[in-house]
């Protein structure tokens, strides 16, 4: 038999393809026996099944070809042939978007959507309405009012499924049609049950009421379609949602209830809703989580798929409640379905204890090679994860992930392994020799500049404090020999810190950086000059400042400050301090990875909200004299959410003065503000210079104003301040419906929240990457130190928090966390005070009643010392 | 979360024979707006599924359901948070009445005979997205391919088949 079929093949060529060669303007060619009486339907049908294969194909059809077909085309109507004016519908729809004039045939559909011939009905209905438009619709309503509530259930569906794409447009005409959809949603058949429902919805999803009242109605009749019910689960979750709705809810309850339906679809779509609401608690979540552990060992590959990944999201916020599946979970490992496996090891990994740490790491290593890219980083971050978790079993998973690293692999994957490996270093210091020689192997053969790049500067900065260095410093030489500029002169840069920070070194990095110095790209030679001459200088205050602690300003604003400068050329030499400092990007939380997409890299350095402000700012021609925008705190709050006007204020600290920006916004649609100011009485010193007023303030719309208040001269310590706040304003009452102002209005103040300038609104925050380098450069001139005790404190933990948002300072060498059972602990602290002077906070911790803490702080000037000092007092 | 609460569930339907090429394709919005970008979504697709018999995957943070028969490769292709078991009752019904329309003969030579009857049928079941039908035995009576034409090309195959064995004997 087998035999057989091989010779046929042959006979006919192998994969022979009638549609192969097809050539449009032949195809178009032969459309013309169209025109030919009487009409052929077997050759006509053919050419009409070449033509939607060329536009399947996407082959591009200009305007007037394909209106010429069309218009050819429009002929076959008079033929009889069942499937040829099927052909000719879908043709219709498929050229709707590319001939002219498509309009025409609407006579001829309409007929058909009212003919006797049920098997035309319902495709002529989709055709028609895909080429309407509003107008025409109306003209047609009468027949799709008819057609919806037709018994025929083809005619049924694909009268609303249309109704369902128009609403987007003309959503208008639509809406009138909502009676006729309620009786079909009373149909027998599933499908038009679905569909009325669906189309019910979106005509009145705007609606919360109707939406409540049309859940009722259905969650208590019962449907019989799957799909329908799908559908009001969904649309009861959204509900659920936005109502804030209770787990008493009756919404919540006809969820549940779906979780006995007959239909696994139906089951499956109510665990799913149940997972994802938002405060699940782990007791409504047991019954979800129960009937997706039976789906674990259904026979049907996308049952098992959908209940995995469904419990894999249920792990990630609360592991405890999966824990129950986890043999079916270890079941699914060694699943044929590459997907479904690592789905459940990944939940496995997240619920997992940590004596199957191990063995679930075989048996991730038994496949790893065969599953997507995409699936491996899922992998890397639930390792990294159980990382955090498990802090002891560093030495698996560092072995494991070094494992990963030398597999083949895209970017985004290799990405992820360095991240993680990264995270392992700075969170365990065991593990970081480890974890470096994973990397420096990483590097011999790495393909990604980015990466080699990254792990260079990580070498740099651990490098040199590990026991022996000098085993770096061979991996990094090999950089400069073998790659590419940008890995050259990255490792130029880890090699001028392994010399700057060890003295036995230095004599071999400086021999070493003498051969870079012939290197062919300028970027390398002059990094190489740069740190040979600053290195030869041999005075660690040099080495604090150019190698370990670089530029802390914002790159943005370095380039318009510099610009500025060679506009207006002066005696004076350029001011760095002038330059407005880089703000400490706040660490994103880490988002869920589900859905994957590669994220394209931002190509320019992205402004950062400061930059945003200095540029807003600097646009008020009072705000001209100003200098640099110094630092803009986090918005506060200065009403509760839900008043009549919600105030917030942002505070711009320059060098002598600060700039208070309030973001008010009118949330009464009868009434509009205009002339807005926020009156400020301050408690100390400070001197209001002026206000700018926000000219108008209709309904919803936010707008600020400002106030300018001058910093105290005579007392540079005083720095925290209270202003009290009144809003004045005129009203001008206006009619809600159409927002139009009465002519008159009057004057009004609004009573806000005290407002309150604190230590950190003077502070920058800046991280000095090596503490220690930069606290010597400083030096002891202004150094002060006392001691205090925090009665009330309980936790070393606490006081690091209340310390460090204070202050408003960075803290540095990752001295925030503090390692577990300890009793003492040094916080590092660095930021730089108005007017640009550094300075840096030592303070040592001792828990024993209550916190004892000795400060001690290092500036180039005094009043940055006492400013502390006072303040912390 | 639930992104919207989209009816139209289905993003593509596509079909693709052993070596990964386009037989069909539809594609319901704008993931992938150019031909370009639909034709390396489809060899990333093929590349991903041709060589394991599993039936579901997440590529490119989309749900893809898929079924292969001889030389045929079925896609259907939603959103990762559509529901999985929706998507793959579409790919059944596709499958079901193809494998009717054909007589069980779900080969690519037979269906590229019967394209219109694809078309067709592939226009039965979702319209812009939205589900139409997931029964395959209604697809199949709404087609209605007159048997006439199937019938031809049945004995004209069934002939060459018997022509072919006579000459073997």
């Amino acid at each position: 038999m087998i035999k057989k079929f091989d010779k046929k093949d042959e006979e006919s060529g192998s994969g022979s393809n009638p549609f192969q060669h097809l050539e449009k303007s032949a195809v178009l060619q032969e459309a013309r026996i169209f025109n030919e009486t009487p009409i052929n339907p077997r050759r006509c049908l053919h050419i009409l099944t070449k033509i939607i294969y060329l536009l399947n194909q996407g082959e591009h059809f200009g305007t007037t070809e394909a209106t010429e077909a069309f218009f050819a085309m429009t002929r076959l109507f008079q033929s009889n042939d069942q499937t040829l004016r099927r052909m000719c519908y879908l043709t219709i729809k498929e050229m709707a978007n590319i001939s002219e004039d498509v309009i025409i045939v609407t006579s001829s559909l309409t007929k058909d959507m009212t003919g006797k011939e049920d098997i035309y009905r319902g495709p002529a209905i989709r055709a028609l309405c895909r080429i309407t438009d509003t107008t025409m619709l109306q003209a047609i309503e009468r027949y799709m009012k008819q057609a919806i509530v037709d018994k025929v259930p083809s005619v049924s569906s694909s009268a609303l499924v249309s109704s369902l794409h128009m609403v987007k447009m003309s959503y208008d005409v639509v809406k009138r049609w909502v009676n006729e959809a309620q009786e079909a949603a009373s149909s027998d058949n599933i499908m038009v049950q679905y569909h009325a429902l669906g189309l019910l919805y979106h005509l009145r999803k705007n609606d919360r009421l109707a939406v409540t009242k049309m859940l009722n109605t259905f969650t208590k009749s019962g449907l019989k379609s799957p799909f329908a019910y799908c559908m009001l689960i969904r649309i009861a979750s959204r509900l659920l949602e936005e109502t804030d709705g209770g787990h008493d809810s009756p919404l919540f309850d006809f969820i549940e209830g779906c979780l006995r339906n007959k239909h696994e679809m139906v089951v499956y779509e109510a665990a799913s809703a149940i997972v994802h609401l938002p405060n699940c608690r782990a007791r409504e979540l047991a019954p979800a989580v129960s009937v997706l552990q039976l789906f674990c060992s259904s026979p049907k590959a996308a049952l098992r798929y959908a209940a995995v990944r469904t419990l894999n999201k249920v792990a990630m916020k609360h592991p405890s409640a999966v824990t129950a599946c986890n043999l079916d979970l270890e079941n699914l490992i060694t699943d044929s379905n590459r997907s479904i496996a690592t789905l459940a090891i990944t939940t496995l990994l997240k619920t997992g204890s940590e004596s199957s740490v191990d063995r679930l790491m075989k048996q991730i290593s038994s496949f790893v090679s065969e599953i997507s890219d995409e699936f491996k980083v899922v992998v890397v971050q639930a390792i990294s994860a159980l990382c955090q978790k498990y802090p002891r079993k560093h030495s698996v998973m560092m072995n494991f992930l070094s494992n990963m690293l030398r597999d083949d692999g895209g970017f985004e994957y290799k990405r992820a392994i360095v991240d993680c490996i990264i995270g392992f270093i700075e969170e365990n210091p065991e593990s970081k020799e480890t974890g470096l020689a994973h990397l420096c192997e990483f590097i011999e053969d790495c393909e990604h500049t980015v990466l080699a790049t990254r792990i260079l500067h990580l070498l740099g900065k651990e490098g040199p404090r590990t026991p022996t260095p000098s085993k770096y410093i061979r991996f990094i030489f090999n950089r400069v020999i073998l790659e590419s500029e940008a890995v050259r002169a990255a490792a130029v840069s880890a090699l001028a810190k392994f010399g700057a920070q060890n003295d036995d070194l230095l004599p071999s990095v400086l021999v070493l950086l003498q051969r870079c110095m012939m290197d062919s790209d300028d970027e390398v030679r002059d990094r190489a000059t740069f740190y040979m001459n600053v290195l030869q200088q041999k005075q660690k205050a040099l080495n604090a400042a150019y190698i370990f602690n670089g530029l802390t300003v914002s790159v943005p604003g370095l380039e318009k400050s510099l610009h500025q400068y060679t506009l207006e050329p002066s005696e004076k030499p350029f001011d760095m301090k002038s330059v407005p400092l880089a703000t400490t990007p706040i660490n994103e939380l880490k988002t869920e990875l589900t859905p994957i997409v590669t994220t394209k890299l931002p190509e320019k350095v992205a402004p950062s909200r400061q930059d945003i402000y200095q540029e807003q700012l600097s646009a008020i021609p009072e705000f001209k004299g100003l200098g640099p925008l110094f630092k803009s705190s986090d918005p506060v709050q200065l009403t509760e959410a839900e008043t009549e006007y919600v105030v917030r204020c942002i505070k711009h600290t320059f060098t002598n003065h600060i700039v208070f920006q309030f973001d008010c916004t009118n949330t009464l649609n009868d009434q509009l503000l205009q002339k807005v100011i926020v009156q400020m009485e301050p408690s100390e010193a400070y001197e209001v210079v002026h206000y700018v007023p926000a000219a108008n303030l209709p309904y919803n719309q936010p707008s600020s104003c400002y106030t300018l208040v001058r910093l105290p001269d005579e007392d540079p310590t005083a720095v925290s301040c209270t202003f009290s706040c009144t809003m004045k304003y005129l009203v001008r009452d206006c009619d809600p419906n159409t927002g139009e102002p009465d002519e008159d209005g009057y004057d009004d103040e609004y009573l806000l929240e005290d407002l309150e300038v604190t230590v950190a609104d003077h502070i920058q925050k800046v991280l000095k990457p090596n503490f220690g380098a930069a606290w010597e450069e400083v030096g002891d001139d202004f150094e002060k130190e006392e001691t205090f005790a925090l009665a009330s404190v309980k936790t070393l933990e606490e006081a690091i928090n209340n310390i460090i948002s204070f202050l408003g300072m960075q803290p540095c060498e990752r001295t925030d966390k503090v390692p577990e059972n300890k009793n003492s602990h040094v916080l590092l602290l660095a930021g730089v005070f108005r007017g640009g002077h550094d300075i840096l906070v030592r303070s040592r911790l001792a828990l024993a009643d209550g916190v004892t803490m000795q400060v001690t702080v290092r500036s180039k000037d005094e009043i940055p010392v006492d400013v502390i000092l006072a303040s912390v007092g | 979360m639930f992104c919207e609460l989209h009816y139209n569930c289905v993003k593509a339907v596509l079909i693709l024979d052993n070596d990964g090429e386009r037989l069909y394709a539809k594609y319901y919005d704008d993931t992938y707006p150019t031909v370009k970008e639909q034709k390396a979504f489809e060899k990333n697709i093929f590349n991903k599924t041709h060589r394991t018999d599993s039936e579901i995957a997440l590529l490119d943070g989309l749900t893809v359901v898929y079924k292969s028969n001889i030389d045929l490769y079925f896609y259907v292709i939603g959103s990762s948070h559509e529901n999985e078991l929706m998507l793959m009752s579409v790919l059944n019904c596709l499958f079901d009445s193809l494998s009717q329309m054909l007589r069980k003969n779900v080969e690519k030579r037979a269906l590229l005979e019967n394209m219109e009857g694809l078309f067709l049928a592939v226009d039965e079941i979702v319209d812009g997205g939205v589900i139409l039908e997931s029964d395959a035995q209604q697809v199949v009576h709404r087609v209605a391919l007159r048997v006439g034409y199937l019938g031809r090309k049945r004995i004209k195959l069934v002939l060459r088949i018997i022509r072919l064995t006579c000459n073997l004997l």
